[in-house]
């Protein structure tokens, strides 16, 4: 079940992308997301779909693990496009039943709302895939540091994210023993209708939570054992370099972007 | 009940760009009544095989039987319940699945899910308590409010009271202060002993091996290496550490006395009477009753 998850997957690699900057990675997936709103047309598309395309093929990570990141989202994808296809009006119309309507327009923006979804799972399956969690929660303790003057805990939440980034495969391996224990002890897990279904959850939450509880409690006894007091003064093991190649990853968005604005309609 | 492996394999998450193998053409048998051991290294595969004893994995490869059941890499997952009643497993550290409110309930969780009675079930609570060194004021106790040990015990108790043929332990005692090991240890021979409960343990105190098992599988990088009893195989000592095994501090003691002396050991002692007999023998016999 849950090792088919490839959405936070991090694989090593020694690409170009790889070796960028967290901090370039994150504001790239963010920038990216913002200005695909900016496409309105098929050669602004087909513009970010190079744009995606080029980043997946230098971060030389297979295509199938791409793929595999669309596969979770596929019906919602599926249904957001389908809605958009069925229920958009325009003027040349192919078919209409009652309230539902096949239109030209209505298969334009269901082709556009489907490249939508397919560039942005892209772009963010291509952060996760070529970016250690690790790097990642330096990133966004970096790039949030400027809210730390109207008083956001910067240092807190990222210390948190770390932490929770760390314990995932920990827990899920946790999820996966407690669930092999209790089917040993004869429990299915789904099985039967919604009521036994969820029944038979009882059993794996509450160790969960208890063993998180415990863990929770070990693991502030071990920091503060090794003199961890809090963000004020620390010194950092993971140094974040800004290098050449992350500003010019950045002026390629300008590029980007002045095609979008040049080429929309 | 006899299980037996033929050709099995298993590989994690099979088809996806992850894929690693597991096991491998993994022949075993193990017979009814016996006291299996199973050992090797970290990583060898010895856990993937103890989730195969009740189908919690399914073979990727190859077939197992258990008792009068078949299970192939097409075996359906509805109907394997009767199979893990038959077959309890304590997994490594038990105590991380205990949830219910009270101790009795906890341990009544098993026998209730396979169709037994509430006021039974309370009531094998009952008597497994003192079995597995807990007295019945624990009945009515949260599980959370005891020490580590306890907690063992009362898992243990949970899978004891399935009351399964075969009972499969993983480490049972890691963690555990030499006397909580040596009774909970003694406890499972008692079953065996004497209610012919097949029993496979997996772990790495050799000591254990050779004083319970009647019979040892070596597993190496996923496959088996060595099958037999504990007295043949720890005579293989440097073969045992070249797989990164070692063997039980009488055989160590044993050889070294062959090494120093040049005795020779006909029978390599398994326990420490043994090694007394056998010292006894080679000093001529002599010794008399202080030995």
């Amino acid at each position: 079940m849950m090792d088919k998850l490839i959405f936070g997957r991090y694989i090593p690699g020694d690409s170009l992308i790889h070796r960028l900057d967290p901090r370039t990675k994150l504001m790239s997936a963010i920038f990216f997301i913002i200005i695909i709103f900016l496409a309105n047309n098929l050669w602004t598309y087909l513009a970010l779909a190079v744009f995606v395309g080029l980043a997946v093929s230098l971060s030389q990570v297979s295509l199938k693990f791409f793929i595999n990141g669309i596969k979770p989202l596929l019906w919602l994808i599926l249904f957001t496009v389908i809605l958009q296809v069925l229920f958009t009006s325009g003027q040349t119309i192919f078919f209409s039943w009652g309230p539902i309507i096949l239109s030209k327009e209505g298969l334009i923006n269901g082709g556009f709302i489907f490249m939508r979804f397919v560039l942005i799972i892209f772009m963010s399956t291509l952060l996760t895939l070529t970016t250690m969690p690790l790097s990642l929660s330096d990133a966004i303790e970096y790039l949030l540091r400027p809210f730390g003057k109207i008083g956001v805990p910067v240092h807190e939440i990222a210390l948190m994210l770390s932490i929770a980034l760390r314990f995932v495969p920990t827990l899920m391996d946790e999820t996966e023993k407690i669930m092999n224990a209790q089917r040993a002890r004869g429990i299915d897990f789904g099985e039967g209708n919604i009521y036994e279904q969820m029944k038979s959850i009882v059993p794996l939450l509450i160790p969960l939570f208890v063993s998180s509880f415990n863990r929770a409690e070990e693991l502030a006894t071990a920091m503060e054992a090794r003199g961890y007091k809090g963000g004020e003064g620390r010194t950092k093991y993971r140094q974040l370099i800004w290098k050449r190649r992350d500003t010019l990853a950045m002026s390629s968005f300008v590029v980007l972007v002045a095609v979008l604005i040049v080429f929309r309609t | 009940m006899d299980i037996r492996f033929e050709e099995v394999g298993y590989t994690y998450q099979k088809g996806t760009p992850f894929q690693s193998r597991a096991l491998y053409d993994i022949n075993l048998s193990i017979k009814d009544a016996s006291y299996t051991a199973l050992v090797g290294h970290t990583g060898s595969g010895k856990s993937t095989v103890l989730q195969h004893l009740n189908a919690l994995k399914k073979p990727t490869e190859g077939t197992i039987t258990i008792g009068d059941r078949l299970i192939t890499p097409t075996t359906d997952n509805k109907g394997l319940k009767s199979l893990r009643k038959k077959v309890g497993i304590v997994f490594q550290f038990p105590e991380a699945q205990l949830f219910e409110e009270t101790i009795a309930k906890d341990i009544a969780f098993g026998p209730k899910n396979f169709g037994v009675s509430e006021e039974e079930a309370i009531e094998r609570a009952r008597v497994l308590l003192p079995q597995v060194g807990l007295d019945e004021s624990f009945m009515e106790r949260s599980p959370f409010d005891l020490s580590g040990g306890q907690m063992r015990r009362v898992a243990i108790a949970g899978v004891l009271a399935m009351e399964p043929e075969v009972l499969v332990l993983d480490e049972p005692t890691a963690g555990l202060d030499p006397q909580g090991r040596k009774e909970i240890m003694d406890m499972f021979y008692d079953l065996y002993k004497t209610q012919g409960l097949t029993i496979v343990l997996v772990t790495h105190q050799m000591d254990d091996v050779a004083h319970y098992a009647d019979h040892m599988v070596i597993l190496e990088q996923g496959t088996v290496k060595r099958e037999g009893s504990p007295r043949e195989l720890f005579r293989e000592s440097e073969w045992l550490s070249s797989m990164q095994l070692g063997v039980p501090s009488t055989v160590a003691f044993a050889l070294k006395l062959e090494d120093k002396f040049g005795w020779t050991f006909d029978r390599l002692p398994m326990s420490t009477d043994e090694l007394a007999l056998e010292i006894k023998k080679n000093l001529g016999g002599n010794v008399g009753e202080r030995v």
